[in-house]
């Protein structure tokens, strides 16, 4: 295992920018790299980073391993895969953290099996154990129902893991650190794939990601109007509106606002869920929220073992009484 | 078109929550007694991938599924929706596996299978949620993978592929043959007609042992292993709901708003 040094994360772009989730996986690394006494890595792939691993340093990173060309403008599996390949047989750490998004959940898999090597995806904890020095990965499993941890004695030891699960440093732009542009030789000819496309369904208003409040609803609002409610009351909350599985798979709102397991994960501080019954999937998008409040007619419904406050009654009694009290106090 | 399709026997997600137990001592989960199995819904819909582009240029869907004593109602459904063919990799030497041995035993019997244009999986299986084994079968044969499809199209060669991203989809082309993990967006699973019910009570699965497709026993199963479970438990939930109390239902939404700006929530 000596041969394996150093934790190594692999870095996202997005708008030009670090991704949100770039940094708290650095902020992970960093915790664990300190642990282990040695030095926390990042790569970055892309077309014109310009200063981006400069902000990856500030975030923590004491080396940044650049792979700058036209042909990683956008990702795709062959071309990153060839560079993560390179970059990992040449710097060999023992540990690379990605982030479960549509680049690491694509990526990550393909990347294991091509290095011979375990892969935990989705974690939401990550500890060294002090006796074997190797990493407890804790992810959620049975679709959030329950955690698995599970350790690895492959190298590196490899990880995605879950938007926000992990706090971000504060940008420190005095830290330094090197940056090492590698070079890679990409032969189009071997990428399979191509972008024809890139289709934006972005929804008016707040994002989800970046909401403080969300108001979602699930299968018992019925339809695309009984939703519009769920709107009013997101509007006067400044919030945004999400939905479980039933109503995206319905067609009542777009795919794009589910939350859930395989939708969105997020961390609110306010999340009203609305005839929403509870179900592990949807609970592990959302189980994180600071405070959750619960409309359901079901007493016995799961999300009220989840909830700070809830009321029992159908939604489409109390939510009008509720959103018109609501508009009355934030008003005075 | 000749497609593949991988689909995995789980204990049935949409059990009731309370249903769900552990076993510690073993680190396995305790079946909820009197709920059936079903095929992952993920892999479910693979299937109805499958058949989408069958319906449309026609062509033959293999479905493979792992696993031992496997109930035969459940694995023979993606029949009864209109698979072709059913290959079982079925014996006690592929229990216990991780993502790892199972990718390896699906490639290896895909390569005997032989000829291939598409092959589908779910994006994960309901049980584990690891996610991999889709990619691990791609890179083991060798072939292109787009992950996360909600669709897909095969024209001229090449397939065409819609693959969700966090705030909309991308269009993928991707040259045959190809290996695609499907999404729920890719919208419901088509039902059993009771005609392909009874077309599929009467063929029988075609049954692969270790040795049929000459895998190592070591890369299989449990032995084939690379992650170790170190524990399963399950997350401990507070559940101190306050239960806001009132004489209709309206007066209850109406307290509620009080209560969460004297809890200064709101």
């Amino acid at each position: 295992m000596a041969e394996f040094k150093g934790v190594m994360v692999c870095g996202e772009t997005v708008e030009g920018k670090l991704s949100s989730i770039t940094t708290e996986l650095l902020g992970c690394g960093r915790r664990l790299a300190d642990e282990l006494k040695e030095g926390l890595l990042c790569i970055l792939i892309g077309n014109q980073l310009g200063e981006i691993p400069q902000k990856a340093i500030a975030s923590g990173a004491d080396k940044v391993y650049t792979a700058d060309d036209p042909l990683l403008k956008e990702y795709q599996t062959d071309s990153y895969i060839a560079v993560m390949e390179k970059v990992i047989k040449d710097v060999s750490p023992q540990i690379l953290l990605l982030g479960q998004t549509a680049i690491g959940r694509d990526l990550a898999p393909r990347l294991a099996f091509r290095l011979g090597v375990s892969l935990s995806m989705d974690c939401l904890e990550l500890n060294i154990d002090p006796d074997t020095k190797l990493l407890q990965q804790t992810r959620p499993v049975y679709g959030g129902n329950a955690r698995a941890i599970f350790t690895a004695e492959s190298f590196p030891q490899m990880i995605t893991v879950r938007q926000k699960a992990m706090s971000p440093l504060e940008p420190d732009e005095s830290r330094k650190g090197e940056i090492v542009p590698i070079k890679v030789d990409l032969d189009p000819a071997k990428i399979r794939t191509k972008v024809i496309e890139t289709v934006k369904e972005e929804i008016a208003g707040i994002k989800l990601e970046d909401a403080e409040v969300i108001v979602t609803g699930g299968r018992g609002i019925g339809s695309a109007e009984g939703f519009k409610q769920l709107e009013e009351l997101a509007k006067i909350l400044k919030g945004a509106v999400g939905a479980s599985r039933p109503p995206c798979d319905n067609g009542w709102v777009p795919d794009t606002i589910q939350v859930g397991l395989t939708g969105k994960i997020v961390t609110p501080e306010l999340y009203i869920a609305v005839a929403i019954s509870g179900a592990s999937q949807h609970l592990a998008g959302c189980s994180s929220s600071k405070n959750i409040i619960a409309i359901n007619r079901d007493a016995e419904a799961n999300i009220f073992k989840e909830a700070r406050f809830g009321v029992v009654g159908d939604w489409k009694q109390v939510l009008p009484a509720f959103t018109e009290e609501v508009k009355k106090l934030l008003a005075g | 078109m000749n497609m593949i399709v991988c689909c995995k026997q789980v204990l049935d997600p949409e059990a009731p929550p309370a249903s769900f137990k552990i076993d510690p001592a073993n680190n396995k989960v305790v079946p909820p007694p009197g709920v059936p199995p079903v095929i992952s819904p993920f892999d479910e819909q693979a299937v109805e991938a499958a058949l989408r582009i069958k319906d449309n240029q026609g062509g033959k869907i293999t479905v493979l599924s792992l696993g031992n004593n496997l109930l035969r109602d459940v694995v023979k459904k993606p029949l009864s929706m209109g698979a072709d063919e059913l290959i079982l990799l079925e014996d006690e030497a592929f229990e216990g596996g991780d993502s790892w041995s199972t990718a390896y035993a699906l490639a290896t019997a895909i390569k005997k299978i032989g000829e291939f244009d598409l092959i589908f999986c779910g994006r994960q299986a309901a049980d584990w949620d690891a996610g991999q084994v889709g990619s691990g079968i791609a890179e083991l044969l060798g072939i292109p993978s787009v992950t996360v499809a909600k669709k897909v199209e095969a024209v001229d060669g090449k397939a065409r592929v819609e693959r969700v991203i966090a705030d909309g989809y991308q269009v993928i082309e991707v040259t045959l043959p190809a290996l695609i993990t499907v999404s729920n967006e890719l919208g419901e699973a088509r039902y059993a007609t009771l005609k392909g019910i009874m077309a599929a009570a009467k063929k029988q699965p075609i049954i692969w042992k270790p040795s049929d497709i000459g895998v190592d026993p070591s890369q299989i199963g449990a032995p084939g292993r690379r992650s170790k479970l170190f524990k399963l438990f399950q997350p401990v939930r507070e559940g101190k709901c306050e239960i806001i109390e009132a004489e209709t239902p309206a007066e209850a939404g109406t307290n509620l708003a009080t209560k969460l700006r004297e809890a200064k929530i709101i």
